[in-house]
């Protein structure tokens, strides 16, 4: 048998045999303990927590009889088993990739001698690692955070989704259970629900589109008011202007709160002033929506123009003299030169804020709550969007699996129109008219 | 000749709109900061500015909340919270932008997917994570979250920003004989200032004004950061004690506001980078 298919088979027999069998004696010696604490966590924890992942629980909180006394005895707590069983998992997949990489390493060193080439001291290999795979070493720290700290909470609430884990079956109390795909049938089918959901879908998609469109053509069209050739002290215009984007919208939309308070507010009082009837800015379904959508473009309409004020600067100034040169008035030059290039640049931002829009949570949860409550939505109001009712329903209704459901729903919506919008700005890109 | 006068007009009627923008831009900050100056502490009054000019609720609010507590609180909070955010944002897009390893492309697809899930999605497994490691209730479980969460926000931005930078800039090195480590700390860092500093005020910004997450985390009044006690005042109070709102309101969007419109050049570079990127 050759070298390198030996070392590969003793490595895949037992982690660190390979390595030693090509007398690399401390890697041999590091990978064979490695390969032991596996073994032992494998028989004391890990096999009964993949299969609590399983399971979800089998034993339920029940009440023992102690002497004359009956006390209460705590069951599987379902949430919890599911943590370490996808802490098990993830272990589990560790391991795998180690295994694989023993067994890769066996064979390329018993490669390497089988051409009669030197091989490495432990010492040598670590610095070799630290060269070849630098990327790797630079990587490790950021991947593991965002392996535990974003990737196994987004997986742990996608798989909630298929549980029944709401409000009332709460573990310790209760055991959780799978149920498939059951949760997006309710959600989709029960009356209750569906009608919520449609309901607040279609106000999501409106509002996005709104949200988008205004913030976009305002933003557009001050950006073009203060670029004039006529206007002077743009720099102080422009801060001015932006001033939106630099107080955090947290504040801000707390502030917007009370200035559109129907009684006291000093909106109303103004509109007082001038001889006009305040409005319910905040009570009424309709005039709720309005008053998010303005607060909206009062955040966002600095953003816009931030960014097509970047692309006025950026179009080249004999463009504009050639079309006087051929007898074009300003307003000809704006609509065939200056308006299709920041159109152009710009487009693909405008999918983007799309896709943002359908997930701004601040505005509506800060401005109105939501509110005014809906009497026929399930847990909503009328201003609702899809993620403040997934909030709501998480954290005031416990309702996870529920919560579950409409994240992914709202993730396959986000996801769609990125995608659609990748494949735009790759075409766009392809085009290559602004160079 | 004619054209004279409507060229005027066209001037003035610019300056006019400016002008109003500007007002509907400026008015809400201009009203907060003179209801917290106003004596009383009812939503409403007849003038804009006060008649009589009072620092009254800035004094109660040092009195009566834990204001100072909370404003060090946050303050640790969020330059941990950026420091450690930067150092790895600036690791993670550096390796990604530099290095072809395999699985590089892969990687920026899974970042790309995790960025399109709702943010709150992962919040009640993070609690529960966090309840089962016993950090809740603790600053440290914060800046970890903040920080990790950092990465996958800005690494495109960050990512991109170094595609731009010429590549012959380490090769010359390299062949100076620079290691990996040199060439990062003395030629890279350097060249990154400008989205280092775009990116550590957006992360400083985004820990700053977060009320929610903190929210769930913090459980008692001492640990509390300035967003989060501000927001539990305003919904427990709401319009009856709206002048206090209104100080504390003012002291937390100051030192924000500043820094933004200090930072202007940097802000709208960051800006512009990360969405004509495409």
């Amino acid at each position: 048998m050759p070298k390198k298919t030996g070392a590969a088979v003793l490595s895949a027999v037992i982690p660190g045999l390979g390595q030693m069998y090509n007398r690399q004696w401390l890697k041999g010696l590091a990978f064979l303990l490695t390969g032991m604490a596996w073994f032992y966590f494998m028989i004391h924890g890990l096999t009964g927590h993949l299969r609590g992942l399983i399971t979800l629980g089998e034993l339920p909180s029940h009440m023992v009889k102690v002497g004359k006394m009956t006390r209460m005895v705590e069951g599987d707590h379902s949430i919890f088993m599911m943590i370490d069983g996808l802490m098990a998992l993830l272990a589990l997949l560790l391991y795998c990739g180690f295994y694989l990489l023993n067994i890769r390493d066996a064979f390329m060193v018993g490669a390497a001698r089988a051409r009669q080439e030197k091989i490495r001291s432990f010492g040598q290999s670590l610095r070799y690692m630290g060269r070849r795979h630098f990327a790797y070493l630079v990587l490790a720290i950021p991947l593991t955070a965002i392996v535990f700290l974003t990737i196994l909470p987004l997986v742990f609430s996608v798989l909630l989704a298929f549980t029944n884990y709401a409000d009332p079956i709460l573990p310790p109390a209760n055991l959780v259970d799978w149920v498939g795909f059951g949760n997006f049938k309710k959600m989709l089918s029960l009356d209750v629900w569906s009608s919520t959901f449609g309901g607040i879908l279609t106000w999501t998609l409106c509002w996005a589109v709104i949200a988008t469109v205004t913030t976009y053509i305002g933003g557009v069209l001050v950006a073009v008011l203060i670029h004039q050739p006529r206007v002077r002290f743009k720099k102080l215009w422009r801060t001015l202007l932006i001033v939106p984007f630099a107080i955090p919208n947290m504040i801000s939309l707390l502030v917007m709160r009370n200035m559109f308070n129907n009684q006291f507010g000093p909106v109303n009082k103004y509109l007082g002033m001038i001889g006009l009837n305040g409005l319910p800015w905040l009570t009424d379904p309709f005039w709720a929506k309005v008053t998010v959508i303005l607060a909206n473009m009062w955040i966002g309409i600095p953003v816009t123009m931030i960014l097509a004020f970047g692309v006025l600067t950026t179009i080249p100034r004999d463009l504009y003299e050639a079309a006087e040169v051929d007898g074009a008035g300003s307003a000809h030059k704006f609509r065939m030169i200056t308006l299709p290039m920041v159109l152009f640049a710009t487009a693909p931002i405008l999918i983007m804020q799309f896709a943002g829009n359908i997930n701004s949570f601040n505005v509506i949860y800060l401005m109105t709550n939501g509110e005014p409550v809906n009497p026929h939505y399930q847990y909503a109001g009328d201003t609702d969007l899809l993620v403040t009712w997934l909030y709501k329903l998480a954290l005031n209704q416990s309702q996870y699996s529920f919560a579950s459901v409409i994240g992914i729903i709202i993730f396959l919506l986000v996801a769609t129109f990125s995608i659609w919008s990748y494949r735009r700005t790759r075409s766009y890109k392809e085009e290559d008219m602004i160079t | 000749m004619n054209r004279k006068p409507e060229e005027a007009a066209k001037t003035i009627g610019s300056y006019t709109l400016l002008i109003l923008l500007s007002c509907i831009s400026l008015f809400p900050a201009f009203w907060i900061v003179m209801s917290s100056f106003k004596t009383g502490n009812s939503l409403f009054s007849d003038t804009l500015i006060p008649r009589k000019m009072t620092f009254v609720h800035y004094q109660e609010l040092f009195e009566q909340t834990k204001y100072l507590k909370w404003f060090l609180n946050t303050l640790k909070v969020a330059a941990l919270s950026t420091l450690i955010g930067t150092s790895l944002l600036l690791l993670a897009s550096y390796a990604i932008s530099r290095y072809r390893f395999a699985g590089r492309k892969s990687m920026l697809t899974a970042f790309l997917v995790l960025q399109m899930f709702p943010g709150f999605m992962a919040m009640i497994a993070i609690y529960v994570l966090l309840n089962t490691l016993g950090l809740l209730n603790s600053h440290w479980a914060l800046v970890l979250v903040y920080s990790s969460g950092s990465i996958i926000t800005n690494v495109f931005v960050a990512k991109g920003f170094f595609d731009t930078i010429p590549k012959s800039l380490e090769d010359a090195a390299r062949i100076d004989g620079a290691s990996h480590m040199k060439v990062f700390f003395s030629i890279m860092m350097p060249l990154s200032k400008p989205m280092l500093t775009y990116a550590s005020l957006m992360i400083f910004n985004g820990c700053f004004v977060d009320f929610i997450f903190a929210d769930l985390i913090l459980r008692t009044e001492e640990k509390r950061t300035l967003a989060v006690g501000l927001f539990r005042m305003v919904n427990q109070s709401n319009s009856t004690e709206f002048t206090l709102f209104a100080a504390g309101a003012v002291l937390v969007a100051l030192p924000v506001t500043l820094l933004f419109i200090f930072l202007q050049r940097f802000l709208i570079e960051g800006l512009t980078a990360g969405a004509m990127k495409g």
